[in-house]
């Protein structure tokens, strides 16, 4: 990508405090509120969304501050997922910082316009309310959706619960912004979207000292005028001054290696933002007693949260378990991850979504990066929890037993290892 | 109205671009450019206008342009001009140009969307009557009779749909058609709708050698003969007033049209048109032309 060294824009932030609703400090909040405050927060010039169960609300909050006044952005109420994508993409192009959020559905039906986000390297910020994609029809929540966008280019994190949603929407601007790139901040529908929590609502001044403005790497100039995305051939090819110029082969080794470069900077982004707010929320992933485990449970979202509950239970019983919460999913932070596993003799990976045909898309990863590292670990995909179906720790937490017991007792047979293991599905 | 000689002299084509010999769409972006007087921001879908605007790192326009997925040029530029609004940066225009199937198709939901937001940008559709970028394939607005590459042997059996009544009934401030053949009408209608707030419609005929099938000398004369036939009438409706505008309105006024066949022949495009499509053809284009005068109250004023 061609970044023009030529007058940079620089966004102003219209609100200068906090909603009047949600001043800094303790609030019980869903987790659509959490994701539409972090939006506030961080003074985002436009946003464009199309309702969908569950996000909806994160919308409705959003267009509320915009109508009050609170927030002197441009809402655009688009007529469909396509264009909210689309006109986040414009917009961001423009030099406004934007914000949307989807579901399901409508993200599947964003999906050209993701790529078209990430390959011309635009720092929006998505909220994705995890659900399960239809047919048959489910508004409940899985992971299949936001696991059917992974290799779309974006950054996609996941959170744990309602305070780690709107600290990472903050962080989110400021990785974005840094590597130009789109991130996706994904949380589980209803168990996060519509259930409240406790939570620190942080202050828009310290917001704004986090996060500096947005600069755009290819501002929209009369006077210097650019074509943006044209048509780019497969080899390098020649400009009017002679300049050898990037083929499409460049561009997307480019676009990969900010991903894969990015992996640092989601670490350091949120050490920072320890240090400034006092919590984390997750670097790349959390670990939970797995120093001395032997047996540890990899996942993703909600679940992690619950799985520390599980881990305790098992820990009374003796069992040497721990956990890996993992939250950025892409850029997968492989090395590090592998380096986490290295002596566990069990994984056991849960997914809230499926590979069709393989194993979890969590399992198929972690199995690979174990590879690499040269770990032989032995790892069992679980799949739980899809279309809303509920997931219970003591479900979890005999399953866990259950297979530890197996893998001591040997009996763990070739049905174990190469297919997925179906958790509370009655079939 | 603005005579040739008073046109800019200034040009924001840039010498050499990748169209067809004869091409009309170059000759439309040459004014379009001229009345906006390249103080705007393009938004454009994949069509034959991405491959005039050239292959990067190289470009024919000397304004920005922002590429978009095909059906999404509306919701790009509704974008573009929120972020501009929100940035205090109004002073661009935004204009969105896409084609025929840009525009009648794939992008009728984003457009509708926009114009019902009365979002601020000018939207041109140019019309060159088929999918020409993926090799002259019927769209919406292909006429009923014309052979294309998937209507190749009986040739498109329905009729296209009237994408400036679409527009107009959506009842944005401006919704006007032109034609290549007429640059001054083109050019006074472009700086006409850069002035006025809101979403902006205009269509644009773009004659195509490549896909009419005639000989690239004659796109100008093809554009001429659309009008003079009544297969295209040039006419504007501003803020609910419609006229009948340019040659169109000379027509209207004191003179005919001429017989269809005139066009048609002219383009290998309808060579094997049947008898009784070509007389359904004349028999629409009649009626359309005498509810056109007849909508038309500043005619005889
Ligand atoms: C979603 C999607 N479907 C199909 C295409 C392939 N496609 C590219 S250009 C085009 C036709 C363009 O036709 P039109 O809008 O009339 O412009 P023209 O090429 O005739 O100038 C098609 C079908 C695409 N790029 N994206
Ligand atoms: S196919 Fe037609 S519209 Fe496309 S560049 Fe060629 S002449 Fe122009
Ligand atoms: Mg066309």
């Amino acid at each position: 990508m061609t970044v023009l060294n030529n007058e940079k824009t620089i966004s102003i932030y219209n609100n200068s405090s906090n909603p009047k609703a949600y001043p800094p400090g303790k609030h019980v909040l869903t987790g659509n509120q959490s994701a539409a405050i972090g939006a506030f927060l961080c003074g985002v010039q436009v946003i464009a969304a199309y309702p969908i169960t569950p996000q909806s609300p994160v919308v409705e909050e959003l267009s509320k501050f915009v109508e009050d006044g609170e927030l002197s952005a441009e809402f655009v109420p688009v007529e469909s997922e396509h264009s909210a994508m689309g006109v986040c993409i414009g917009a961001s192009i423009a030099g406004a910082r934007v914000f949307t959020a989807t579901s399901a559905n409508g993200l599947a039906y964003m999906c050209e316009q993701l790529h078209w986000a990430s390959g011309s390297r635009l720092p929006i910020v998505m909220g994705c309310v995890n659900r399960a994609m239809a047919a048959p029809w489910s508004v409940l929540n899985d992971q299949q959706d936001s696991m059917s966008q992974r290799d779309a280019g974006w950054i996609q994190l996941f959170c744990r619960d309602n305070q780690e949603i709107i600290d990472t929407v903050i962080q989110a601007y400021r990785i974005a912004e840094k590597v130009y790139l789109p991130v996706m901040v994904c949380y589980d529908g209803y168990i996060l979207s519509h259930t409240v929590m406790p939570l620190e609502v942080p202050d828009e001044n310290k917001v704004k000292k986090f996060l500096p403005p947005y600069i755009p790497h290819t501002p929209i100039d009369i006077n210097n005028p650019v074509n943006i995305n044209p048509v780019t051939l497969g080899e390098p090819r020649y400009n009017a001054n002679g300049v050898l110029c990037h083929g499409y082969m460049e561009h997307k080794y480019l676009h990969h290696k900010a991903l894969r470069d990015s992996l640092n900077i989601i670490e350091e982004v949120d050490s920072e933002y320890k240090d400034t707010f006092g919590r984390s929320a997750g670097g790349l992933f959390s670990l939970y007693k797995t120093d001395d485990a032997e047996v540890v449970i990899v996942c993703a979202g909600s679940l992690s949260k619950m799985n520390i509950l599980v881990v305790d239970m098992l820990r009374e019983q003796n069992i040497p378990i721990g956990l890996v919460s993992l939250r950025s999913y892409r850029p997968f932070p492989n090395q590090k991850l592998s380096a986490a596993l290295k002596n566990k003799k069990l994984i056991l990976t849960i997914d809230k979504s499926l590979s069709y045909g393989y194993q979890g898309p969590i399992c198929i990863d972690v199995k690979s990066c174990l590879f690499e590292a040269g770990i032989s670990s032995i790892v069992i995909s679980f799949i739980a929890g899809l279309g809303g179906r509920d997931i219970k720790p003591y479900e979890i937490a005999e399953t866990a037993y259950d297979y530890w017991n197996k893998f001591l007792n040997n009996e763990l047979n070739s049905e174990n290892i190469y297919e997925s293991q179906w958790i509370n599905c009655k079939y | 109205m603005t005579s040739i000689l008073e046109l800019p002299v200034d040009e924001y084509m840039l010498p050499g671009n990748r169209s067809c010999a004869g091409c009309g769409l170059g000759i439309g972006l040459r004014y379009i450019l001229k009345a906006l007087e390249g103080k705007c921001v393009m938004t454009v879908p994949a069509s034959c206008l991405t491959v005039l605007g050239g292959m990067y790192p190289v470009s024919s326009v000397s304004v920005p342009w922002i590429n978009s997925v095909f059906p999404g040029t509306a919701a790009m530029a509704s974008g573009v001009a929120a972020g501009l609004k929100a940035l205090k940066k109004e002073d661009i225009t935004v204009l969105a140009m896409a084609g025929d199937g840009g525009t009648y198709d794939i992008g009728i939901q984003a457009l509708s969307g926009a114009a019902e937001r009365n979002a601020n940008f000018l939207f041109i559709c140019y019309d060159n009557e088929a999918y020409m970028n993926t090799g002259t394939q019927r769209s919406g607005a292909t006429p009923k009779g014309v052979k294309t590459t998937t209507t190749p042997i009986i040739g498109k059996m329905h009729s296209p749909k009237d994408m400036g009544q679409i527009m107009e009934a959506h009842r944005i401030p401006y919704v006007a058609t032109t034609c290549v053949s007429y640059p001054t009408d083109l050019y006074d209608k472009v700086k006409k709708a850069r002035e006025i707030y809101g979403l902006r419609y205009i269509h644009l005929c773009v004659p195509c050698p490549s896909g009419w099938q005639y000989d690239p000398q004659n796109t100008v004369t093809i554009g001429q003969l659309a009008v003079e036939t009544g297969a295209v009438v040039l006419y504007e409706i501003e803020n609910g007033v419609f006229r009948l505008t340019g040659r169109s309105r000379r027509l209207a006024k004191d003179g005919k049209l001429k017989p269809l066949t005139e066009y048609l022949s002219a383009q290998k495009r309808f060579g094997n048109i049947s008898s009784d499509t070509l007389e359904e053809l004349q028999e629409y284009i009649n009626k359309r032309w005498e509810e056109f005068i007849s909508k038309d109250k500043t005619l005889f004023e």
